[in-house]
């Protein structure tokens, strides 16, 4: 293919870095991306349910604002943040050095924050289970904000299942082609996650203790 | 709890007849034993054949897209016998229940509607429309195969385990009685205890998953591996469809994902998603079933729609009429189908005014629908017309389905739908769309493209005769419905009153009666053709004077599709090469190419998801761990295998291509009203 200044699809292209893989692209990242959009249908359904049922399906349990504390939450979603920008540098290591020690430190880190914040997740759970007695068999509401949360929550560990692996097959394949795009789309799929996150936040925290 | 979960002696078939010896239990046990003997008989022949290798490593490890779309087709035909079997067994029900009670259980009865309803959509429409587009697509775009050939293997291990479990089903245990629609809270754990509606469960979010795959699949690859010079405006009609069905499925499947998943929640771990009390909403349910539902039927209808547009087209010797009117009609339907789902709830209490809208929308379907009929029709005015078994379905299906749409027109209408609701009269407003439009379609596919699947016609007569059992079949089962359902008659009832009703259910039995002795001679019409291959066969690969790419191939065609990649300047190009006289001319050079090699992964994959849902339905904790396990292994070591392709030396290609068309090009011609003898061989004389 002649024109290398093309962009092969939406996001950080290979181009004059890598012109082979950078043709390869093309069709495996548009594919990722429409998978991402059918995960988007999904989270947009849980999140119409979640419209629904956190008005209608309180049925005498605790309401949002009495379980939420913002203050968790904030922190949950400034670390979420932050491994996305360390995702970005371990991206831009991708393109521009074909320097592996960069791009696995920043997947490291990426991983070390994702861990945090599936920690910090978890643990706002058990306390507003074990504070209020919210777990999901109460009401409606807490169903579809454990299953909108939990979602999430099994997306990111599924995600950091995927950082593991592609860090064994760096060491031991290097930067082939296939482990390079391999990469470039753990990248989209994890900044998707972190956009799903701030409408989680938004949504359904902010509003949440507003109400 | 033993090892094995819920899981019985007491819960096979056999023991609940050598319990209660009714007929009852008999029907359901005859049922159980077909499932095992069939099975056995299956394996006998594998292993008696020595066909297990050839089965392995020519057919469930292929990623060829040729091959996966048989596979489908053929799981589509298995489901169906068994689905017309039901919908018989059904039909005899009611006709023995006038005043009686009949020789079924009333929770037997709903366990039939279920299965077949569930069946029929999921393990046959579903199929039959996924094997077909992946067989012919990527041919009619000049491509080599599909983007991600191994996503399409997983795709269809996905779908056979969901129809593997519904065979299971047959002899552990029993079926949901919640019909295919599965509403709480009748479906929920308070109403439905056991493992019924668990089946049902898995059985479908299986099948929603491998559709969500083959819609992306699908979609990427006609985006992405179009031949040059084929415009989106140059595809033909079938790939149009096929890429609007695709984008449906992306689209649809993930909210029907999403209830199934919600309603196990609720069963299995005591969420309250849709449960009666505690916050729950059954119409979250209905609104998200429906919100896949309605898109579904539109995806189911939409390749039949560009099935018919091929043969209207071919058979009557002509480029499509309104070739752009019916892609515009096609992405109208598609968008459209977003904005009515709300016509499947017309009386579960929503305000008039939004019942209102969406009783117009519903209406607006029915124009872009209307201008392919007309597109249609005006394809075949002046045309030279050959009434091959495709184009007498597709006349049929012409006129039946407009009374069809016009029934659908009628309960569009709220306040008419307050009165049919769950009626007769809805089940034959649905079968005269899903039987004309899309099975017919199905079989008017199959008869069109089975030539070029594997080399030989199929038997002319006996597929005229199987069409005529169909049509009149289909007429004596399903026009009675409406009237039944004007005269009060409603749907999933074990037994309908004495009185009016008799005649009438007789003669749907009737129908459905031939209906399935059409299915019979067809299958028969399958064995003879094999039997009689030589004779039919076409080996050029063009037996009714094709137009589009797929027919530029030979029968079969070789795993590579083309030798080289076509480059077209127009619609129906292979009509045009033939017309200029260069339709068989040699390529000057020949290239190494690259394929997908075989693959164990699907298999495994659909093994682990049918243990992962066996274990789910009876609470077998250890055997879903294992199966989840499993599947995560086999992704991720297969990503860490090197070795994905197979390349075929260029050497070999043009042997295989040369052998062909040298053939092929001296071959004399076979004229169009000579198509249904044995003077075709797969030349068409081509005219202008
Ligand atoms: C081949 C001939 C067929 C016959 C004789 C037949 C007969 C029946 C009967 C008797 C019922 C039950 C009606 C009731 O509830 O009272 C039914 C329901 C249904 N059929 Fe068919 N059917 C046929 C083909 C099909 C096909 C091709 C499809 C779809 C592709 C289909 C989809 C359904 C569905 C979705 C239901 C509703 C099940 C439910 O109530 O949940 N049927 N059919
Ligand atoms: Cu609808």
């Amino acid at each position: 293919m002649s024109d290398v200044t093309a962009t092969r699809h939406p996001g950080l292209n290979l181009n004059h870095t890598d012109r082979e893989t950078h043709d390869r692209a093309e069709s495996v990242m548009f594919g990722f991306w429409v998978f991402m959009m059918s995960d988007l249908v999904l989270f947009a359904v849980l999140f119409a349910t979640y419209a629904a049922q956190s008005v209608h399906g309180i049925a005498g349990g605790p309401a949002p604002a009495e379980i939420f504390e913002l203050k968790s939450t904030l922190w949950q979603t400034l670390v979420l943040l932050t491994s996305s920008f360390t995702m970005g540098l371990a991206a831009l290591a991708l393109k521009y050095r074909d320097d592996r020690r960069r791009l696995v430190l920043w997947l490291l880190v990426t991983a070390a924050l994702g861990g945090t914040f599936l920690y910090l997740e978890g643990a706002d759970w058990l306390r507003m289970a074990r504070d209020h007695g919210a777990v999901p068999q109460v009401s409606g509401f807490l169903s579809i904000f454990y299953a909108l949360t939990g979602t999430h929550f099994l997306h990111v560990s599924a995600a950091m299942v995927w950082i593991g692996v592609m860090l064994v097959q760096i060491g031991r394949f290097g930067l082939k082609p296939e482990v390079k795009l391999r990469v470039m789309r753990l990248a989209i799929l994890w900044h998707l996650l972190d956009v799903v996150w701030i409408g989680i936040f938004t949504f359904v925290f902010l509003f949440g203790v507003v109400q | 709890m033993t090892p094995f979960g819920l899981l019985d002696w007491s819960d096979l078939v056999f023991a609940g007849f050598l319990r209660d010896p009714s007929v009852n239990e008999a029907v359901a046990s005859a049922a159980g034993a077909f499932a095992v003997l069939g099975a056995v008989a299956a394996l006998v022949v594998l292993t008696v054949k020595g066909w297990w290798r050839p089965l392995w490593s020519g057919w469930l490890t292929s990623l060829d897209h040729k091959r996966i779309g048989i596979m489908y087709v053929v799981l589509g035909l298995v489901m169906f016998a068994r689905a017309i079997a039901e919908a018989s067994v059904m039909r005899a029900q009611q006709m023995a229940a006038l005043g009686e009670p009949g020789f079924l259980s009333a929770e037997h009865f709903g366990q039939l509607f279920t299965t077949h309803g569930t069946i029929m959509i999921f393990f046959v429409a579903m199929p039959l429309l996924t094997g077909i587009i992946n067989f012919v697509m990527p041919l009619q775009i000049g491509a080599r195969d599909v983007t991600f050939p191994l996503v399409n293997a997983v795709s269809l291990a996905l779908t056979a385990a969901g129809a593997a479990l519904l065979m299971v089903s047959l002899v552990v245990g029993r079926f949901s009685t919640g019909g295919w629609s599965g509403y709480p809270p009748f479906t929920g754990a308070a109403f439905s205890p056991g493992e019924g509606v668990d089946y049902w469960i898995w059985a479908v979010t299986l099948s929603s998953l491998g559709s969500t795959l083959t819609g992306m699949n699908f979609a990427v690859t006609i985006y992405k591996e179009r031949c040059p010079g084929m415009h989106l405006f140059r595809m033909p009609l079938f790939t149009w469809t096929a890429l609007c069905t695709s984008i449906l499925m992306i689209f649809a499947m993930a909210p029907l994902t999403v209830a199934t998943l919600m309603l196990a929640l609720d069963r299995y771990a005591g969420f309250h998603f849709f449960t009666a009390g505690s916050g729950g909403d059954m119409m979250n349910y209905a609104n998200l079933f429906w919100l896949f539902g309605h898109p579904e039927v539109y995806i189911l209808i939409l390749p039949a729609f560009g099935v018919w547009s091929e043969v209207f087209s071919t058979f009557s010797g002509k480029t499509l009429y309104g070739y752009t009117s019916l892609v515009i009609a096609t992405m109208c339907i598609a968008v459209l189908s977003f904005t009515v789902w709300l016509h499947h709830f017309f009386t579960m209490g929503q305000a008039a005014s939004i019942n209102a809208v969406f009783g117009v929308a519903t209406m607006l379907i029915g124009v872009p629908t209307g201008v392919k009929v007309y597109d249609w029709l005006l394809t075949m005015v002046r045309g030279r017309i050959r009434f091959r078994v495709p184009l007498i379905l597709g006349c049929y299906f012409l006129a039946t389905f407009v009374i069809g749409g016009l029934t659908g027109v009628l309960l569009a209408n709220p306040t008419v739908d307050y009165g049919t609701h769950n009626s007769l009269f809805l089940v034959a407003h649905f079968h005269n769309m899903l039987i004309p439009g899309l099975l017919f379609g199905m079989f008017a596919a199959i008869h069109f493209w089975f030539p070029k699947a594997f080399g030989f016609r199929l038997h002319e007569g006996l597929g005229v005769l199987s069409a005529f059992l169909w049509m009149g079949g289909f007429l004596c089962a399903f026009m009675p419905l409406y009237a039944l359902g004007l005269m009060g008659g409603m749907r999933r009832m074990a037994q309908l009153p004495e009185g009016p009703f008799g005649p009438l259910l007789a003669v749907a039995l009737l129908g459905a009666l031939m209906i399935a002795a059409g299915f019979a001679v067809f299958v028969l019409q399958l064995w003879w053709s094999v039997r009689h291959r030589d004779r039919l066969a076409v080996p050029h690969g063009d037996p009714w004077d094709g137009r589009t790419l797929e027919w530029a191939l030979p029968a079969p065609p070789p795993e590579w599709n083309f030798a080289v990649l076509p480059e077209v300047d127009r619609r129906d190009p292979f009509d045009a090469a033939k017309l200029a006289g260069i339709a068989y001319a040699l390529p000057d050079r020949y290239e190494d190419i690259e394929m997908p090699a075989n693959s164990a992964v699907a298999p495994a994959l659909g093994a682990a998801a049918f243990a992962v849902a066996f274990g789910l339905v009876w609470h077998i904790w250890w055997l879903v761990a294992f199966g989840l396990a499993a599947a995560l292994a086999a992704i991720v070591a297969r990503s860490f295998v090197t070795e994905t392709t197979r390349t075929i030396p260029a050497a070999h290609v043009r042997q295989v291509t040369e052998g062909w068309r040298s053939i092929a090009r001296v071959a004399t011609p076979c004229p169009r009203r000579a198509e249904a003898t044995g003077a075709n061989r797969g030349r068409a004389r081509p005219q202008q």
